[in-house]
């Protein structure tokens, strides 16, 4: 990968909830990543259309309003339509256990739960975009 | 002595409670969930327990201004609380409930308080009742949505505008209504401090009172209706004198700035939530002893109302289990403590009356700096509430996880994680609303909703109140979401805020 890690912090669907977003985006920046956040109110459409257009290399999803199921499921397919399954996505909010192991099933690299360090995070990116180096 | 120590309760400027008397708090639990018909059931259990007040959780589709079938409702629908497409959900909502009985029904209705006024109002007037005999509070307060909630819908300046019609419409029209519920709740949930809880919130009550007096509304008639909204956190002391402070601050702006002259004015009714921030996914049974905590300081602060959070909150939508415990909390320290036996017993500590002072300056300080900064709305529209709240917010992060802010069970005494249950909702409700939400389009007079779609259009049009208007076409069984797209049309959409 050239260049610095590029992350599209999203808020998909109607949850105002954005302070672990903010918090989470502001972590990654000072640890020198590129970070773009989409702002509240965004179609799964939306996020793809911002994650394809800015290149970025991750996209960390937030939500804490129940309706994860949906919505995570939305952008993964609309990511493998946009032929951007190269993409890697993470998320957080208040997810339950049951609702973690259907994520991942859909493909969602790694969901962090609340009480997560912002440390945790960066380092989880950080670790995954040199996979993604190594890989390519 | 200092003149603080000389403050009496019951009197201004109120420091010391805005009653004499001791009591026992509103205990206000907030839930719903679902369709209005699992709602109504739940509210006709608590009416034969005895309880009047409610609160109704709206979903965030209702709360955005969306129906039910509308694509950005995917998902959302009956999640966070009920689901209200038109005003036949309302009727189910309150079927065989009589309203005269009601003393209070709480609604999170910002964005679109003017279509709840004018939803009670129009099934009081199909009732043949005065809206006038039961209480309805709305929350209403729909700046601190765009910087510490985010149920916005319209620009700030125009959300500013359908607010106040809700606060002019109930004052000349329903004065047993509340209007509006200061709400620093939200914004101390998104990271503030204590004195930026209470500064930002009292802007935001300046921008809707000037507005209200510019439209020829006298103080006394707006102010006496409001409650505040505040958060009750784990820095015991501190949160007490918060209390205090707000009282102090309160009555001094009405009295000195607003020139009230009914002592009603000046005292500021307070409603407290638990910290929901303050709870751990981590032992969540520890935070039943942090709520403990919060109820306590907000008891010792001397407020009206009070909600205490769910232990499982940070895990979910609470478990019938949590939310029971959760009251229990209330009544234990109500019933079993003692505190309700007198008022302010705290007053007079040097420490808590140091804290109290400390904390006007600091609340009257910020105010002054956002009055500079051209009031509330201004410092929306530039991004200065956003850039504090998310620079305070990102320092507590940092603090919890360099440890230098211990929290139990997060970064100190860790455990194991274990299972816990949760709550699951009926993933039919949603499939049930969207039938019965087609079933009212299918079967309303469309001339009528027509007729009164177009009130609302030439209302929102000639810059008058809406809330009338919105009275006719909601008895037409108009939907909210087609309430909002039409002034969508004329207000424009709110662009999201992409700071961080």
């Amino acid at each position: 990968m050239a260049g610095p890690i590029r992350v599209l912090v999203a808020k998909p669907g109607l949850d105002g909830h954005d302070r672990g977003a903010k918090v989470v985006a502001r972590a990654l920046r000072d640890a020198g990543i590129e970070v773009i956040y989409t702002g509240l109110h965004q179609t799964p459409a939306q996020v793809v259309d911002a994650a394809v257009q800015e290149d970025v290399d991750f996209i960390g999803l937030s939500i804490l309003s129940g309706a994860h199921l949906t919505l995570f499921a939305d952008v993964m397919e609309l990511l493998r339509a946009r032929k951007a399954g190269d993409i890697i996505v993470f998320g957080g909010g208040i997810i339950p256990e049951d609702d973690i192991t259907e994520l991942e099933a859909l493909g969602v690299a790694k969901i962090f739960t609340p009480g997560a360090t912002t440390a945790s995070i960066v380092e989880w990116v950080e670790d995954h975009s040199r996979t993604l180096t190594a890989s390519n | 002595m200092t003149a603080q120590a000389r403050e009496q309760q019951g009197e201004f400027p109120y420091t010391r409670g805005i009653n004499a008397d001791p009591g026992v708090w509103t205990m206000g639990q907030y839930a719903g969930f679902g369709t209005a018909r699992e709602t109504n059931e739940r509210f006709r259990a608590l009416l034969d327990q005895g309880l009047t007040g409610f609160s109704v959780a709206l979903d965030l589709p209702t709360q955005m201004g969306l129906d039910s079938d509308n694509q950005l409702a995917r998902g959302e629908v009956g999640k966070v609380g009920v689901a209200i497409d038109s005003l036949a959900d309302i009727e189910v909502l309150m079927d065989g409930i009589p309203l005269e009985k009601i003393s209070q029904v709480r609604t999170t209705a910002n964005s679109i308080g003017y279509i709840w006024a004018a939803m009670f109002e129009a099934l009081a007037k199909k009732r043949g009742i005065n809206p006038n005999e039961f209480g309805l509070f709305i929350q209403n307060d729909v700046l601190k949505e765009y910087f510490a909630r985010g149920t916005q819908i319209f620009p700030a300046a125009a959300g500013l505008k359908l607010s106040v019609d809700v606060i002019e419409h109930i004052a000349n029209n329903i004065p047993r209504w509340v209007s509006l519920a200061m709400s620093g709740y939200h914004i101390r949930e998104s990271g503030s401090s204590a004195v930026q809880e209470i500064a930002f919130t009292f802007s935001n009550s300046r921008a809707y009172l000037d507005e209200a007096v510019q439209r020829g509304l006298s103080v006394d008639a707006v102010a006496p209706t409001l409650f505040t909204f505040l958060s009750s956190n784990m820095d015991f002391l501190p949160e007490i004198a918060k209390f205090r402070a707000a009282r102090r601050v309160w009555a001094k702006l009405m009295r000195d700035t607003y020139h009230a002259q009914d002592p009603r004015s000046e005292q500021l009714r307070i409603f407290v939530f638990t910290a929901g921030s303050s709870l751990t996914a981590q032992q969540p049974l520890n935070n039943v002893v942090r709520t403990s905590i919060e109820a306590m300081a907000a008891a010792l602060g001397g407020v009206q109302t009070m909600h205490v959070c769910a232990y499982d909150e940070a895990l979910g939508v609470p478990t019938e289990v949590a939310a029971t415990l959760a009251l229990r909390t209330q009544q234990i320290v109500a019933f079993e403590t003692g505190v309700t036996s007198m008022v302010d017993p705290l007053g007079g500590s040097y420490i808590l009356e140091q804290l109290t002072d400390d904390l006007e300056t600091e609340i009257w300080a910020e105010m002054a700096n956002i009055a500079e900064r051209g009031g509330a709305l201004s410092c929306i529209e530039s991004g200065y509430f956003q850039t504090e709240l998310g620079d305070s917010a990102y320092k507590y992060a940092k603090s919890i996880d360099t440890g230098e802010k211990t929290v139990i069970g997060v970064n100190t005494f860790v455990t194991e994680p274990v299972a816990f249950e949760v709550f699951t909702l009926d993933p039919e409700s949603e499939r049930t609303q969207i039938a019965s939400l087609q079933r009212v389009r299918a079967t309303r007079d469309q001339d009528a909703v027509t007729a009164g779609l177009a009130a609302v259009r030439a209302a929102a049009t000639a810059g008058a109140n809406v809330v009338p208007a919105c009275v006719q076409a909601v008895t037409a069984y108009a939907t909210v979401g087609e309430i909002v797209d039409v002034l969508r049309d004329i207000h424009g959409p709110c662009v999201p805020s992409t700071m961080f």
